[in-house]
């Protein structure tokens, strides 16, 4: 029997090393290592041996040719699969550069991108975002702001008047500070929020001058708020928005809303200045009409263009390109 | 305001460099906008006399012109300007001479004649702008010199500043001097104000009617006048300021304004009816013609400067009549110096669009004090040129009760110091402000009863804006300069963070540019006519003022914005596209402000309402908002039979749908419109709800078909309901699949459904299945759907 199990052994192993499929392999498979298949069915005739040195000594040669043969068949299949997958996936090849098509992403407005990308510097740094109504009344837009009727100020700002309400009454807002006196009037101190939004002046627009435009304002009031407090918080924004390279500079100006009042300038790494906006401790009376009172409160507010930000970081050259819609604009960004 | 380093070296000692000088302008908030540098010449023109002149016949635009530089040697020259005569004495550049504007003065030869180089406008020697013929020197000229020194240039800087509002006294030499003084901790030149009067007495009589508006009126005479020339310093001072030169009695009288900030007026004392002033409102429609020999109409807001025969000579502090002005047979003065109430002159600044230096100097707030400083200055300078002149005792000084009174303000360096964030005592603080004319005193009186940690601080009468306790706190951080204060940080004990609806917002956003839609930002005015086309009501807030006439529509809806856009894409040949915006809107209202609400509108070229509703669904399933879809009840301008309205609760909160196809037309556009359009501000604020969890089903799930045959008019939405109310507690999902039309169905339609049921507790059982197709069949029955065989 011994006999019989080395020649079947020979067998299988070169048949295997013959086969050429995978498909083939499991034929064999069944041939030789199924239950049913010739090798392992020998198992059943072990019993028939009649002494016990004998079935030992057979069962030990057939336990060790099916192991041989496992190993072999298995080494194989192997190889063949390994063969077969290399095969399908050279067939299944792709040349993905076919599909370098135009995306099919929207894209944001660069205002937008500009907005909130603002939004998220002041939003790590502590503050809330406020919004209020386009269209406003003289009183937020100005009066509130320590502009009374006359007040030389006023013709600073080229202002549309709406007609609603009584004439001269309601205004398209000249800039974001009334959204300040509506904060002020509906959260208690301490107050740290940013506001951005459109405004509007009326002027002729040209390449740097857009009639309708977007500004963000920050304000803060707490106690014991200080001019210091201020030069630190827009030198902090100006390293987290623009980079750590970037130095600024608080220089004396004039605001009816804001006492000191100051602009800010920044420094690029090449060593120009770029005026960039209008800040100040909030003017008492401002305070008042937001209904807070100067004594137990101070605060500094300031303010700058959303639009200008977008044009200065995408080089565009001319403002009034970002607002004609044009897709071949649109999709440069 | 433009400042001249020389001159106001007159005023203050001062030794820095140009950037330092710059810098600390800047840095006290009088901003440099350039600093140019002037009265820089040319190398190689000199000053040549003109011997003749001679036409060429075969040169019609050229002459021939024969200077003597002072060698007596004869030079030709040719010259394309005619304003010169034997005499004259002009600038030549000789040849070698190199042009500001980059040309080489060449021996060029002009019909075979040489040129020995060229005679020079102003303009071509950087002197200003005049082009129109040659510059020609005062008589007694040397000859042969460069023409810097006979003009008396030197070359210096002119630093141009951004003055602003509050700072009325830094609109003179004199008031910056002031600054830059104290910055630079040297002393200013205090002008004296004493005035050498002399016999005989002579008097012109003022008579103040608006007592309001002109607080304070002096006129004195000044005589033995002679009109002439000013000497070339100050002539070239006025030039480099902005200012023309005239005459010396115009000119010392810009000379002054802009030294001490104070305007004047010298009259004709001889064409002054009745040997006076009048000082009151103008009559309505009362005509003056003003020194620019514009006839001006004037309205009772107006203040005129009347002579005593009541006849109007000058728009009082903006500029002076024809009539009265000095000319050159002037032998009398009468000068006029005068405070107005600021608000006033303003008024009538922007009524006849008519701004000058001494307007813009009275709107601002002169200093009421200064007239007695500016007289003597005039005096003083005048002599220069008229060394006969004679100031008359008997000058005119009306004051009325309106002159601003010398301001005293209670200040507490505590409170300085608070809000600068640096320790100030009273004595830092009159170390910082009182070389800039502010007195700082402990209030010696009253200390019983004030805060003895208030220190009382007069105002020096040019800073009118000063009047409250915040106007010094900046004085001393201006001066103890912005960047010495510090930076700190203060502690925030409150999240940072956007608000649930501006979060919202952004998803929004996000969600519309995966779908591939790019964000539009049109104008938010319209013109008239737009909201009719897009289908819309026309009733609209307007602006009163707007840029362009017609321009002037509030938009009610972001439609015709966004269809605009496609439009414009359109004629540039690019179809198909997608475009949101969001953006405010401003229908009218009843209330104190319109009913400003943001909104989101969405269209896509090329599309169908299928890609609308598909949007939506994309927005709605995931910003969690259910609304209700009304076929029956579309948005006007949109497709009839292809839209819908959406409500949430009893409130519109927009529509779906497709553009109608007239309003496409009126747009110009060609291809089909999807449209959405949401009321963001309804929907931002809505909750979504937050989804429960239900546990999943361990049993085996089955799916059943349903194909229906539906009216066309049972929305598919019905069907779909009556189908998930009796498939009941089994019901896993249910989908459309499949919608099939054709002719032979005439008015239905094929719907076809897959249902998913699935016990939480058990395996199906065939009567199971049965019993929820039996249910389904007779629910979508009622509702007129039959099965399909």
């Amino acid at each position: 029997m011994i006999q019989e199990i080395q020649t079947l052994q020979n067998v299988a192993q070169e048949q295997i090393a013959r086969a050429t499929t995978v498909e083939q392999m499991r034929q064999l498979e069944t041939e030789f290592l199924g239950k049913k298949g010739s090798l392992v069915s020998l198992k059943t005739r072990l019993s028939s041996l009649s002494s016990v040195e004998e079935k030992k000594s057979a069962g030990q040669a057939l336990n060790e040719a099916v192991r041989c043969v496992e190993d072999v068949f298995n080494e194989r299949r192997r190889v063949l699969q390994r063969g077969e997958r290399d095969v399908q996936l050279a067939a299944e090849a792709m040349d993905l550069t076919e599909h370098f098509v135009a995306t099919g992403r929207g894209r944001a407005h660069i205002v937008t991108q500009a907005w909130q990308r603002l939004e998220d510097v002041f939003i790590g740094m502590g503050f809330q975002v406020a919004e209020g109504p386009e269209v406003e009344t003289d009183w937020y837009n100005f009066e509130a702001l320590n502009m009374p009727p006359s007040h030389p100020a006023r013709s600073m700002h080229d202002t549309f008047y709406v007609d609603h309400g009584n004439p001269g009454s309601t205004v398209l807002r000249t800039h974001t500070s009334p959204v300040q006196i509506r904060v002020m009037q509906t959260v208690e101190p301490p107050i740290y929020q940013v506001m951005p939004g459109r405004v509007f002046r009326n002027e002729t627009t040209d390449s740097t001058h857009l009639a309708v435009f977007h500004q963000i304002e920050g304000l803060v009031i707490d106690r014991g708020i200080t001019l210091a407090d201020l030069a630190g918080t827009i030198d902090v924004f100006t390293k987290a928005f623009f980079g750590e390279g970037f130095e600024s500079r608080l220089r004396p100006s004039y605001f009816p809303f804001t006492e000191p009042s100051a602009e800010f300038d920044i420094r690029t790494p090449n060593g120009s200045w770029l005026e960039l906006g209008g800040c100040g401790m909030v003017h008492p009376n401002v305070l008042r009409a937001g209904g807070i009172d100067p004594e137990e409160w101070s605060g500094f507010a300031f303010g700058f263009g959303i639009d200008r930000m977008a044009k200065e970081r995408h080089g565009v050259g001319d403002v009034r390109d970002m607002y004609t819609n044009d897709i071949r604009f649109i999709e440069q960004f | 305001m433009k400042i001249v380093h020389s001159w106001l070296l007159d005023l203050v000692a001062l030794s820095e460099d140009r950037e330092s000088i710059s810098f600390a302008l800047s840095d006290l908030g009088l901003a440099v906008e350039s600093v140019d540098e002037i009265g820089s010449t040319v190398a190689g023109v000199i000053t040549a006399k003109v011997l003749k002149t001679e036409r060429h016949p075969d040169a019609a635009k050229v002459h021939r012109v024969f200077v003597d530089t002072g060698d007596g040697v004869e030079r030709h020259v040719w010259c394309g300007a005619f304003n010169m005569s034997a005499g004259d004495i002009v600038p030549l550049a000789t040849p070698g001479t190199k042009m500001p504007d980059g040309r080489l003065i060449e021996p060029k030869p002009i019909l075979g004649i040489q040129s020995d180089g060229m005679l020079c406008s102003a303009a071509e020697l950087g002197l200003g702008n005049d082009h129109s013929g040659i510059l020609i020197f005062p008589e007694l000229t040397a000859l042969g010199v460069a023409y810097g020194e006979a003009l008396d240039l030197n070359a210096e800087w002119v630093f141009d500043l951004d003055v602003l509002r509050n700072r009325p006294d830094a609109f003179s030499h004199l008031g910056v001097a002031r600054d830059l003084a104290a910055r630079f901790k040297t002393r200013y030149l205090s002008l004296p104000s004493d005035i050498d009067f002399q016999e005989p007495a002579r008097s012109a009589t003022v008579e103040i009617l608006d007592e309001q508006r002109c607080p304070r009126f002096s006129a004195v005479i000044l005589s033995g006048i002679k009109v002439g020339e000013s000497p070339n310093w100050m002539k070239s001072r006025l030039v480099a300021a902005g200012m023309r030169p005239i005459n010396n009695v115009v000119d010392v009288s810009n000379y002054v304004m802009l030294e001490t900030g104070q305007p004047n007026h010298p009259y004709d004392f001889e064409t002054l009816g009745g040997g006076g002033f009048r000082i009151r409102v103008a009559r309505a429609e009362e005509r003056l013609i003003t020194l620019d020999g514009v006839e001006r109409i004037l309205s009772h807001d107006d203040l005129l400067i009347c002579d005593a025969t009541d006849r109007p000579i000058g728009l009082a502090g903006v500029m002076g009549g024809e009539n009265t002005e000095i000319s050159d047979a002037t032998q009398i003065v009468a000068l006029e110096t005068a405070w107005f109430e600021p608000v006033g002159i303003m008024a009538s600044v922007q009524r006849h669009n008519l701004r000058t230096e001494a307007s813009a100097r009275f709107e601002r707030g002169v200093d009421p004090y200064g007239i007695e400083v500016s007289v003597r200055r005039f005096v003083d300078l005048l002599r220069i040129t008229c060394p006969e002149v004679q100031v008359h005792s008997g000058m005119t000084d009306v004051r009325t009760s309106h002159l601003p009174q010398p301001t005293v303000i209670g200040v507490r360096p505590s409170r300085v110091s608070a809000l600068l964030g640096v320790e100030f005592t009273a004595d830092d603080i009159s170390r910082l402000i009182e070389p800039i004319g502010f007195v700082v005193a402990a209030d010696a009186q009253s200390t019983a009863k004030l805060n003895v940690e208030t220190v009382m601080v007069t105002v020096p009468s040019w800073r009118p804006d000063c009047t409250v306790e915040i106007d010094i706190v900046e004085e001393v951080a201006r001066h103890f300069g912005y960047g010495n204060v510090g930076r700190s940080i203060p502690k925030s004990t409150l999240p940072g963070g956007l608000s649930p609806a501006q979060q919202r917002r952004r998803k929004v956003r996000d969600i519309l540019l995966g779908l591939g839609i790019h964000e539009a930002m049109p104008h938010p005015f319209l013109t008239d006519g737009d909201l009719l086309d897009a289908g819309l009501s026309d009733i609209a807030v307007r602006l009163v003022n707007p840029l362009a006439v017609g321009d002037d529509v509030l938009r009610t809806s972001v439609r015709p914005g966004l269809l605009k856009a496609l439009a414009f894409n359109e004629s540039h040949r690019r179809t198909g596209l997608a475009f949101f915006e969001i953006g405010h809107v401003y229908p009218p209202s009843d209330e104190i402000l319109p009913n400003e609400f943001e909104q989101l509108g969405v269209v896509i070229a090329g599309a169908d309402a299928a890609e609308a509703v598909r949007i939506w669904r994309e927005l709605s399933t995931t910003m969690g908002w259910g609304a209700r879809l009304d076929q029956s009840n579309v948005s006007a301008g949109l497709h009839p039979t292809r839209s819908a309205t959406l409500s949430l609760g009893k409130s519109v909160i927009g529509s779906i749908g497709e553009v109608h196809p007239e309003v496409l037309e009126a747009f110009g556009i060609t291809e089909r419109v999807a449209v959405l359009e949401l009321d963001l501000s309804q929907l931002l604020i809505q909750q979504p709800k937050i989804p429960q969890w239900k546990p999943v089903s361990r049993f085996p799930s089955s799916d059943f078909d349903l194909a229906f045959l539906v009216p066309s008019s049972v929305a598919a939405e019905r069907v779909e309901k009556a189908l998930r109310q009796a498939a009941g507690a089994l019901l896993v999902d249910v989908i459309l699949f499949d919608v099939y039309r054709s002719a032979e169905l005439a008015d239905q339609r094929g719907l076809a459904f897959r249902l998913r049921i699935q016990a939480p507790d058990r395996t199906l059982t065939d009567q199971d299945v049965t019993g929820v197709r039996e249910k389904c069949l007779a629910a979508v029955a009622k509702v007129g759907g039959t099965l399909r065989s």
